[in-house]
């Protein structure tokens, strides 16, 4: 336990506190009267409820649209099943600055619905909900999906023979069984909306501001760190409602229940209604996913064939904006992911490893406290480094493992998310078993739980990879020039006029795409039958 | 303090672990002295130079900065401008460079004001003019470059309908330009402050409101930033072309239409773009020795070389903004296809210092709500 929290402690709760600190501090004394000050600007109040009731609707709307891909993927066998599940969650790991660029293509003008019906949805309130389903699809799918899928059809089956109607069943049996999976994803799509920066400013415009979003202006544009730290500390409070709720949903979840293996619960369609069913689920996944990942490819290729790739390779091309060619923020962009990978893995591993052992209020709180840095703005972490880690032998400000270190926050989260599920699945009964027989307890580790969670952990590996490769907000701050990771080269390419530039943009963005789409694709092939929750 | 300490070297030496393990400290070839970050002593070889993203430089230039005074240039990106300079605010005293590049006319006062930089009179200075010296008696900061805001226009949309381009901040404002006009959030975007001070140094502290709403009333519309102004909303750039954008005039700088020409291939006769010259506002950039510099020497001569004859004529192609040195040549393409500004507008550091947050603010409240 002690690696994570002095993890946590280093390179996140202090950072935060520092920076929060110097906001709410004035020579020394803590001013809480802010607070009132704050919250009491009209503005400010529109960006609280803005971001209250765009999340909610996010949220509804993603569940309403998500939940029957969920119960189509759990329960249909069709051929591509499994590509079409990481496609999918390829939009969860891509950053927004790629996705806010598709979207604008698909939704603004002369897009798809332009063209078809003169509709424009660019700027409005629509484009925001839209891609906030795009980005959390997978997160629906793959929580409830997953817990779907080892449901035993036959309890349902049993109490329909039992004279119970189609729908009663499914209220009666399915249903209660499936409803804290389906709460654990709402308060995970209502973090990530809640939470929303780069869709909000993309496609938002100026109009629209989440509390993200604000944090982001009164810190890195106005330097209002007073007013940065008093909305840091109410999206604090209210992550942490989110997350408190959330533990409480898994806990209820871990409940048993009698799970099947999934390839047994799944079966090709049968019938009309069926059928519609999975076509409406497809043609869904069409229009709202795969449209704006095959824009940017579209756009890549705009009309040259494959000359923006061919660009990436020089950095003459550029004249400057790299000192490498583009084409090296692919391979800085897998090392820095490499490493964070290995940090989340070790830290979140560790984690998981302590949590199962231990029971407890303060164990379910620092639970919760791995989520937080989901939920804590990159800008709030970024500055924190910058005013903390300034000394020997911490004066990391300048060096390239910050990147790693910072996408590693992200990574933890989703490292203990899944390993946690399945450590606790390992009988302690085995590993005592082992210490009776007079196994080391790293000894019993190796032989009784490694092999039962390696490839969970090899699960939770790829989600932190893929994660590191897509995260911008806190890379941003400290990538360095001269190795630029794959989202940070893409939103300098977008900087700048000319075509060239933005083709290589589209170019890099796809190459992105693909490499999470691969990684996850290889994460397909090794699911475990209860790789948690994501 | 002690558990403390110990529970951070616990975590170091966790993540450095791990470092190891992967491989990557090898491959990771950064410049010399970067390994880690507190290898930067004093009498370092190595010179830091913080910027915002825009910062370019060509690597032969910079190759040639290390030819004549020994010290290698390591370059440290922080965000936009605005972002950049912050970041040097929170960090003065401990600064994570020597030199700061980029704080422009519109921010100098917060630099000034916050003490971050220590007085250094560049040599070569002589060959600035001295309406760009902003600060000529204190020398904290030196004038490195000047770029300009205007409004640019889509050519060939002016071609087609037989319609005179605009070419004032008057023009914009008339109906036959009525919903053409793209500009930036004034509150997020530097080109966007840029304009609205433009506005304001043209119609004054009084006239500027009224001016806006005119622009209102005539349907300009403000977006966030300058990436999707520039390549989603204006008809004319080449992003904006694929995405059939429909904005034929937007806010971007006089030295948008040669880049527009040297990033196309095969690269067009002339630009597809224009400057309407009358809607400029000048923006001057700085560069400063950071106070609490570790590499004082190092930095002094960076900032010599900074205004030199190479690193100014480097500018135009790498960044596309006007050197400061009377002596510096400023390339063909740039004053083929690059547009001088009429009398650009300017207002003093001061004034836009104290007013800066009110413009703002009450340009938001008129034009954004």
């Amino acid at each position: 336990m002690a690696v994570p929290v002095a993890f946590f402690a280093v390179f996140f709760a202090y950072p935060v506190a520092a920076i929060v600190g110097r906001g709410l501090k004035a020579d020394g004394v803590w001013q809480f009267g802010r607070f009132g000050e704050v919250l009491a600007r009209p503005e400010i109040r529109e960006v609280l409820w803005f971001t209250l009731w765009q999340a909610l609707a996010s949220t509804a709307l993603t569940l309403l649209i998500a939940l029957p891909g969920a119960y189509v993927f759990a329960r249909f066998d069709f051929p591509g099943k499994q590509v079409l599940r990481a496609v999918v969650t390829v939009p969860f790991v891509l950053p927004t600055v790629v996705v806010g660029t598709a979207f604008l293509a698909l939704l603004g003008r002369g897009g798809l619905l332009d063209e078809l019906w003169g509709v424009r949805l660019d700027t409005t309130v629509w484009a925001i909900l839209l891609a906030h389903v795009f980005f959390n699809y997978a997160v629906v799918v793959r929580t409830v999906g997953g817990l779907w899928a080892q449901l035993d059809p036959r309890q349902e089956e049993a109490a329909r023979v039992l004279g119970a109607g189609r729908f009663a069943a499914w209220r009666r049996v399915t249903l209660p069984a499936l409803a804290p999976a389906v709460a654990a994803a709402a308060l995970m799509v209502f973090l990530f909306t809640f939470t929303s920066f780069g869709v909000v400013q993309i496609l938002g415009g100026p109009g629209f501001s989440t509390l993200e979003v604000e944090i982001y202006r009164q810190t890195a544009q106005l330097l209002a760190l007073p007013t940065a730290a008093v909305l840091t500390l109410v999206q604090f409070a209210a992550v942490g409602a989110i997350l408190a709720v959330h533990a409480w949903t898994v806990r209820r979840r871990e409940r048993a229940l009698k799970l099947v293996d999934p390839a047994q619960t799944a079966r090709r369609p049968s019938g009309a209604g069926q059928w519609t069913l999975l076509a409406g689920v497809l043609l869904s996944v069409l229009l709202l996913i795969l449209l704006p990942l095959a824009v940017l490819v579209e756009r890549s290729l705009g009309g040259a064939g494959f000359a923006y790739y061919r660009a990436l390779t020089s950095a003459d091309a550029n004249s400057g904006t790299f000192l490498v060619a583009p084409i090296e923020a692919i391979g800085n962009s897998l090392r820095y992911a490499v490493v964070a990978t290995l940090i989340a893995l070790v830290v979140g591993g560790l984690a998981a490893a302590a949590l199962t052992r231990r029971a407890g209020r303060l164990v379910r709180g620092f639970d919760a406290l791995l989520m937080l840095p989901l939920g804590v703005s990159a800008v709030t972490v970024g500055f924190g480094f910058l005013i903390t880690l300034d000394k020997p032998p911490l004066d990391l400000r300048t060096s390239w493992i910050l990147v790693p270190l910072a996408q590693a926050l992200v990574g933890v989260p989703f490292v203990v998310r899944t390993m946690l599920p399945v450590l606790r699945a390992v009988d302690a009964r085995l590993r005592e078993a082992a210490a009776v027989l007079g196994a080391s307890p790293l000894r019993a580790w190796r032989e009784v739980d490694f092999p039962l969670v390696r490839r969970a952990l090899l699960v939770a590996a790829g989600f932190a990879f893929a994660v590191s490769l897509g995260e911008f907000g806190a890379t941003v701050f400290i990538a360095r020039p001269d190795n630029p990771t794959l989202p940070v080269a893409v939103a300098r390419l977008l900087g700048r006029s000319g075509e060239l530039n933005y083709g290589q943009a589209m170019a890099l963005s796809t190459i992105l795409m693909l490499v999470c789409a691969v990684s996850l694709l290889l994460l397909e092939r090794i699911r475990t039958d209860r790789s948690g929750e994501f | 303090m002690s558990t403390t300490q110990k529970a951070a070297v616990a975590a170091v030496a966790a993540a450095l672990g791990v470092t190891a393990l992967a491989g990557c400290g090898s491959s990771d070839d950064a410049a010399p002295g970067s390994g880690s970050g507190s290898t930067k002593g004093s009498g370092s070889k190595t010179v830091t130079l913080v910027s915002h993203d825009s910062f370019n430089a060509s690597k032969d230039v910079l190759k040639e900065f290390t030819r004549e005074t020994g010290y290698t240039v390591k370059v440290l990106k922080s965000g936009d401008a605005g972002a950049a300079l912050n970041q040097e605010i929170l960090t003065k005293g401990s600064p994570r460079g020597d030199v700061f590049f980029g704080v422009d006319n519109t921010l100098l006062s917060r630099a000034l004001d916050n003490g971050l930089f220590t007085p250094y009179e560049a040599k070569g200075l002589d060959r600035v003019p001295a309406d760009v010296q902003l600060d000529a008696d204190k020398h904290r900061v030196t004038p490195v470059d000047t770029g300009d805001i205007c409004v640019n226009y889509d050519k060939k949309y002016f071609a087609d309908k037989k319609l005179a381009p605009p070419k004032t901040f008057a023009d914009l404002a008339k109906p036959a330009y009525r919903n053409l006009l793209v500009t930036e959030n004034a509150a997020t975007s530097s080109p966007g402050l840029g304009f609205l001070l433009g506005t304001v140094s043209a119609y004054g502290e009084d006239g500027y409101q009224d001016y806006w709403k005119k622009l209102k009333d005539n349907g300009v519309k403000v977006v966030d930033g300058w990436e999707q102004a520039y390549n989603e909303e204006f008809s004319g750039s080449a992003g904006g072309k694929k995405a059939k954008a429909d904005r034929p005039l937007v806010v971007s700088y006089a030295s948008s239409p040669p880049v527009e020409v040297l990033y196309a291939d095969p690269q067009p006769k002339t630009a597809p773009t224009g400057v309407a010259t009358g809607t400029c506002f000048r923006q001057i950039e700085f560069a400063g020795l950071l106070d609490g510099a570790k590499n004082e020497a190092g930095g002094k001569a960076l900032l010599d070389f900074l205004i030199g004859k190479k690193f100014q004529e480097d500018m135009p192609l790498t960044m596309f903004v006007s050197p400061v040195a009377k002596d510096a040549k400023v390339p063909e393409l740039f004053t083929k296809f690059g547009a001088t500004a009429d009398k650009p507008a300017t207002v003093a550091p001061d004034t836009i210092a104290k007013n800066r947050e009110q413009w703002v603010q009450s340009w938001s409240s008129l034009v954004v709500k």
